[in-house]
């Protein structure tokens, strides 16, 4: 791999990083399956696109991206809380539905953002080298969000959002409202989601309505390297977190090395990464279980 | 004052087999009452509970708190004035969250979830104090992991959350019976202990006759979702088991149309004793 490959990977294991947080916070802390960022990655990009565009600051994109992603998470919150459609179902409700959504803002399939202003801007004013501020940037942006989602765990709120996942019975029986603990939890992790989509898209100078097709495969995928690494279970929510932006850069990291592999005639290309992915998933999901069979152990 | 006038719930209406779990019931629970509630399976115990804790609404029937009308309040609301204890002693903590965060949740049993700090640094003496009251050795490990708890742990810890702030009513849901006999003494010690030193009003269904009779100034016996028995104060007192099974099977005899000494009965009295 070369030296760009490396930084390229870094910067997109933080690009998506914030996704990954938000898949962490749905998956782990919630324990909500949520389908919803394969359309949430897509929508903050395409509001990001449409804003940059029009002219709009791109750090105040973030912001709407973010606010376009909440009402999306919050809306499939509310198909599974208020109308009783299962969790699955309801997030996949909302995705196909972003679907037409995406196309509507931009008004086409797809939007380049060729020669437009960007956040990347900010800090090559300052004369760093381009493959230097991009993980930089990145990595602030990606640290400072997981820094946010730990203070917001600990709070009396987000404290009752983790028991919402852990025994949803007792924090109702201590007069929590789990409907709202799950509509602004799956809200932010869409949010985070999105404002993941507004970086890609300016990233790659690109927004696509199909950007978002496998967002949850690799959030998981991420999210279990990450678990792998830094130890599932040991630990309070920061070290979860840590955990989750570190599975983040890792899973790019193995993408980029998967892509440079050749074996004989065959090389990998980068439609075989949803195949590779998937399996990634189903191995680590499975390795427990595997491993506690051939070692006689219960789990 | 908790009351309940003409509580009826159906499981099942309309359906195939249609089950009446509460018919028409009426109670009255007084400030300070310590009632434990006995019945066999399918009496309605359970039911009662839930309808009064709002995990579901009566079909039909009020319930009123001081006067104010609360049938219609939902689970999570009527929180600020009840303190509950599930039968599994998994369900009353998060196995997650240290023992420190878990009594903070429970300590805002009721009140609005804001942006400040879960686990305040000035509540952490206050929790000592309260887990020091339980002699489980627990005040040292403030930040251990709920799940590394036993059964037994758990559930005391689970009634001190139900108690930390001081609830109206306290539901005991057969707190003691997924737990072995010696586990189980001790958290039924632990309740009559808190119980009368707080004097809080406290409803307990159990299938224990001996933990019934023994404890409480107040025994109410369910069956097929009905109040069959409501006895209090010195006729309380004197109960014995043997009498409480005499007067079941003669209540049973006059409503029951299979009549007592059937197969049926036979299986609940053993489920009581």
């Amino acid at each position: 791999m070369t030296y760009y490959a490396l930084i390229g990977a870094v910067e997109q294991g933080f690009v998506y990083g914030l996704m990954v947080l938000g898949v962490y916070l749905t998956f782990r802390v919630l324990d909500f399956p949520d389908l919803t960022v394969d359309g949430s990655l897509p929508l903050g990009a395409a509001v990001s696109a449409v804003a940059v565009s029009a002219g709009i600051d791109p750090y105040l994109t973030l912001v709407l991206a973010f606010a376009a992603g909440f009402a999306a998470g919050a809306i499939t919150g509310v198909l599974n809380t208020k109308l009783g459609i299962l969790h699955l179902l309801s997030s996949i409700l909302t995705m196909i539905a972003l679907y037409s959504v995406i196309i509507r803002i931009m008004g086409r399939p797809n939007l380049t953002l060729l020669g437009k202003p960007t956040v990347l801007d900010a800090v090559t004013g300052l004369g760093l080298p381009a493959h230097a501020a991009g993980p930089l940037l990145y990595g602030a942006l990606a640290v400072a969000a997981g820094g946010t989602l730990v203070w917001f765990l600990s709070t009396q709120f987000g404290q009752a959002t983790l028991a919402t996942g852990d025994n949803p019975r007792m924090i109702t029986a201590l007069g929590v409202n789990t409907h709202t603990t799950i509509i602004v939890g799956v809200g932010l992790a869409n949010a985070l989601t999105a404002v993941s989509g507004a970086l890609v898209a300016q990233n790659q100078g690109a927004a696509d309505v199909n950007m978002g097709v496998g967002t949850i495969v690799a959030g998981l995928a991420s999210v279990i390297i990450g678990e792998t690494l830094v130890g599932r279970g040991k630990g309070g929510v920061g070290r979860a977190i840590v955990a989750a932006l570190a599975g983040s850069v890792a899973y790019r990291l193995a993408i980029a090395v998967a892509l440079d592999l050749r074996i004989g005639q065959l090389s990998v290309t980068p439609s075989d990464l949803n195949l590779i992915t998937a399996l990634v998933v189903v191995l680590a999901l499975t390795a427990p279980k595997m491993r506690a069979k051939l070692t006689g152990r219960r789990c | 004052m908790l009351t309940l006038t003409g509580i009826t719930k159906t499981f099942n209406p309309g359906g195939a087999d249609p089950v009446t779990a509460l018919a028409d019931v009426s109670l009255t629970i007084e400030k300070g009452d310590f009632i434990t509630l006995i019945g066999s399976n399918g009496a309605g115990k359970s039911t009662l509970l839930n309808c009064l804790a709002g995990v579901f609404f009566p079909d039909a029937g009020t319930i009123t708190l001081d006067g104010k009308d609360i049938t219609a309040l939902p689970e999570h609301a009527r929180a600020a004035f009840l303190g509950r204890v599930f039968q599994d002693p998994l369900s009353g903590t998060c196995a997650s969250l240290s023992i420190e965060q878990n009594l903070a949740l429970a300590a805002l049993r009721g009140k609005r979830r804001g942006l400040s700090r879960g686990v305040a640094p000035r509540d952490r003496d206050r929790f000592r104090q309260a887990l020091h009251s339980l002699s489980l050795g627990l005040e040292d490990r403030l930040d251990a992991r709920v799940r590394l708890l036993s059964g037994g742990q758990r559930q005391a810890l689970t009634m001190l959350m139900a108690t930390l702030l001081r609830p109206e009513v306290l539901l005991l849901d057969e707190h003691t019976a997924a737990l072995d006999p010696k586990t189980a003494a001790r958290i039924l010690e632990l309740t009559a202990h808190l119980v009368t030193t707080r004097n809080l009003t406290t409803l307990m269904v159990t299938h224990n006759m001996n933990q019934a009779i023994r404890l409480g100034n107040r025994l109410i016996m369910m069956h097929r979702g009905r109040i069959i028995l409501d006895v209090s104060g010195q006729e309380k007192h004197n109960l014995t088991v043997e009498q409480l099974l005499t007067r079941f099977a003669s209540l049973r005899a006059t409503d029951d149309p299979d009549g007592p000494g059937g197969a049926d009965d036979m299986t609940d009295k053993m489920l009581l004793v």
